[in-house]
């Protein structure tokens, strides 16, 4: 009745996940109670829940993406303070079970549920107004992709107190992934939620495509597209390509597992290198799918905090678009040691040192573009100049660990581990966050506090050279990666340090949720206020409406005549919200709560074929069609606003302007 | 979000095309069967065979079930699909060069 799953499942005799169990059961239930005792279920399910509307799921996006932030960050301040104690002779206080499934969990939801997470929130919220659209276009689809990352996020969590996560890495490699060394429930909790959320991913890569391809405003050619949407664009065709070969070769993995096949198991034929190879396929684009949308958001906010253009816009584009193809080119450098020999590691090799060329490009963009700029040293900008730094660290680390040569040496120590987290945290980490602080007015119609934001930069950026630079030295030293404990003394200085910088990230992450508490706290005082829809004097579309935009985001669709469409209508004077424009009713989606079903019922699904419960997820399966079927068949999916209530609205917006500017 | 709702544009196929499509996908899945389970081939040429008929299989889909053509209206398709065969054989190429080469050297064959 209930397949593999009994009592004996719940870690109760484990104090740490007991402490966290109740810690998080006292959040949940005061999270639900706050919104109870408000009265809010109906405005959070009407309003947040089933919207169909990308900017509302944009900040749900990166909502999740703050949480798995959090989980995944106290994953990594135990495995610094597991290093920094379990030293000749002492065990440490994580045994190997639990912190095997800890550097797994770290993994796992650091890319899947916070990057990729906060990527797609951050696509959600920009792309659509930088490009004059008023909404995506399948904005149905949207809401299901968001649902589905979410309860694959949720599933992630709850292994942690029903059952245990995979012991296996973060791409769990077999065979120790295979049936045969690893016969719990651990790979299929990762095998479940790494392909619900690739769904996810998936609809959202051709979502946006389309929505890119399809629905710019008038007058806006490829070559008149903001940096940050040529980035996003790049993004979904990575997506598209890449995420296929992840859904197969955990499909594979899966069939191994679940009707004991022979793809990657080490007898009845099967081969496990081939895995390597198919899992990378997929992970070296992602990487890329990371980070340049980073690069996009970095290119805006340096263009617009030196005020003056992007420096070499076409070369940007062009590097952009060269990164994309040459991330399908390189994908072997991550198995250079696994014996196929000189030719095929000379080849992917010499791609991966090419990659570094365009790359190279960009960095020599916005230095250029800062260059005799009036630089304004914002809190957005920190983190950009922290960035540039950074990430040239860890990209010429990387094209060290390019040399296969240097790689035999190198490969599996924790050198690889420094060099990944140095450009993923200085360039993928660092460019969000100052994503996030660029757009938070347009997404609420207030700023961040900068006071607090430039606490968190220098606490992260700090912190991360403490944390980090340490462990290039230990892999040098020759310490492997996921190790629990060790013995050599000359190791354990280095962990101090590490651990060290651990915490002050652990202050840096302490800053941004006050950043956050502050900003909501003084959102009304004046100069908080983004009234304008233009606080930071900035060039593309998105800022011409008002912060935050009305839901239809543009009452009249803006014509586009050159780059930097808005910097531009400023400078002619062209007013696009002038009242008593020519509105025509406006076509909208209605939302919608089949995306929010069919998450619930893959939910299902997951944790039935988990778990081994056929019943369950044979309901979960019948739900997700049913869903689907009694959604194609409803008719009833969009209605137009009249124009008595963009009016409306837009008046309001005006009287509102004009108060403003009175008050100055 | 787009200003149909219903379909329009594309031809979407008639009950003849899905037809000649659905016996033309039998017709090469019942052979890519048959000459496996009748060893009527040695094992290389089995595997080449029914990949051969797998490729075709794929055009077949595309051109009666995704309707896939050269007109101009179908420009992103094509251009989408021309990316996606190029990707496609960076990816088998690349894998079999580098399982290819793993094969001999760790004599895993």
């Amino acid at each position: 009745m209930l397949g593999k799953l009994t009592l004996s499942a719940i870690p109760y005799d484990v104090p740490i996940l007991v402490g966290t169990f109740i810690g998080a059961a006292i959040a949940g239930l005061a999270v639900v109670g706050l919104i109870t005792y408000y009265g809010k279920w109906g405005y959070l399910w009407r309003e947040w829940l089933t919207s169909v509307d990308h900017k509302r799921i944009g900040v749900m996006y990166i909502v999740v993406a703050l949480v798995a932030l959090f989980r995944g960050f106290a994953d990594a301040i135990m495995m610094r303070s597991q290093l920094a104690l379990a030293y000749a002779g002492n065990p440490g206080y994580l045994p190997p079970h639990h912190y095997d499934q800890i550097f797994s969990a770290h993994g796992t939801i650091m890319i899947f549920f916070m990057a990729m997470a906060f990527m797609q929130g951050l696509m959600n919220i920009v792309v659509p107004l930088q490009i004059g659209a008023r909404d995506v276009a399948f904005p149905f689809v949207n809401t299901l992709s968001f649902w589905m990352t979410t309860i694959s996020f949720l599933l992630v969590n709850v292994s942690l107190f029903i059952g245990e996560f995979s012991q296996c890495g973060w791409l769990a490699y077999p065979p120790l992934s295979e049936q045969q060394f690893s016969p719990g429930v651990g790979v299929d909790y990762y095998i479940w939620a790494v392909q619900l959320s690739g769904v996810g991913t998936l609809l959202t890569g051709v979502n946006f495509f389309t929505t890119i391809v399809k629905m710019r405003a008038p007058g806006m050619t490829y070559m008149r597209m903001p940096v940050f949407t040529w980035t996003i664009f790049c993004t979904t065709v990575l997506i598209m390509v890449a995420f296929p070969i992840l859904t197969v070769a955990i499909a594979l993995l899966g069939l191994d597992r679940y009707l004991g096949m022979h793809f990657f198991t080490n007898d009845g034929g099967g081969n496990q290198m081939l895995y390597l190879s198919l899992i990378w396929g997929w992970g070296h684009p992602e990487v890329y799918i990371l980070v340049l949308p980073a690069f996009g958001a970095f290119s805006e906010i340096t263009q617009t905090f030196s005020r003056k253009p992007l420096f070499g816009y076409k070369t940007m584009v062009y590097a952009t678009a060269s990164i994309m193809v040459l991330s399908l080119l390189v994908w072997a450098h991550h198995f250079f040691t696994m014996g196929a020999g000189p030719n095929v590691n000379t080849f992917f090799g010499i791609m991966t040192m090419v990659i570094a060329v365009p790359t190279g490009v960009k960095i020599f963009n916005w230095l250029f573009t800062m260059y005799k700029g009036r630089v304004e040293f914002h809190a957005t900008m920190y983190w950009v100049i922290g960035f540039m730094i950074t990430f040239s660290i860890g990209g010429m680390t990387g094209v060290m660990l390019a040399i296969p040569a240097a790689d035999f040496v190198l490969h599996n120590s924790l050198f690889v581990i420094a060099h990944f987290h140095n450009v993923i945290i200085g360039g993928v980490y660092f460019g969000y966050v100052a994503a996030m602080n660029f757009w938070f007015p347009k997404a609420f119609g207030f700023k961040m506090n900068e006071a607090w934001g430039k606490r968190a930069f220098w606490f992260w950026l700090v912190g991360f050279y403490f944390a980090f630079m340490p462990i290039y030295v230990v892999g040098f030293e020759g310490m492997t990666r996921r190790m629990n404990h060790y013995d050599n003394p000359e190791w354990h200085p280095w962990l101090l340090i590490s651990a060290f910088g651990a915490a002050l990230i652990a202050l840096g992450v302490v800053c941004q949720l006050t950043q956050i508490y502050v900003s909501i706290r003084d959102r009304n005082l004046a100069e908080n206020r983004d009234l304008t829809g233009d606080p930071w004097n900035a060039r593309t579309l998105e800022w011409s409406t008002s912060s935050p935009p009305p839901f239809y985001n543009f009452a009249i669709v803006p014509t586009v005549h050159e780059l930097d469409a808005f910097a531009h209508d400023k400078e002619a004077g062209i007013d696009t919200r002038k009242v008593g424009g020519d509105y025509k009713p406006i076509h909208m989606p209605k939302n919608t709560a089949c995306g929010f079903l069919i998450g619930a019922f893959s939910f299902v699904l997951g944790f039935g074929a988990i778990w081994y419960i056929w019943w369950l997820a044979a309901v979960g399966l019948i739900g997700i069609i049913a869903t689907v079927i009694a959604r194609s068949a409803d008719n009833d999916v969009d209605y137009y606003v009249p124009v008595s209530e963009i009016v409306r609205i837009e008046q309001e917006h005006s009287r509102n302007l004009m108060a403003a500017q009175a008050a100055e | 979000m787009a200003d149909h709702v219903s379909s329009s544009g594309e031809s979407h196929g008639s009950v003849g095309s899905y037809l000649t499509g659905f016996v033309l996908a039998v017709i090469l899945t019942v052979a890519a069967f048959g000459i496996v389970m009748s060893h009527a081939m040695s094992p290389s040429g089995t595997v080449g065979a029914i990949a051969l008929l797998a490729v075709i299989q794929i055009v077949v889909h595309l051109v009666y079930f995704l309707h896939m053509n050269g007109s101009s209206a179908q420009r992103w398709n094509v251009m989408a699909f021309v990316f996606t065969v190029l990707s496609v054989i960076v990816l088998v190429a690349g894998t079999i060069f580098i399982m290819h080469d793993t094969s001999i050297n760790m004599m895993s064959r």
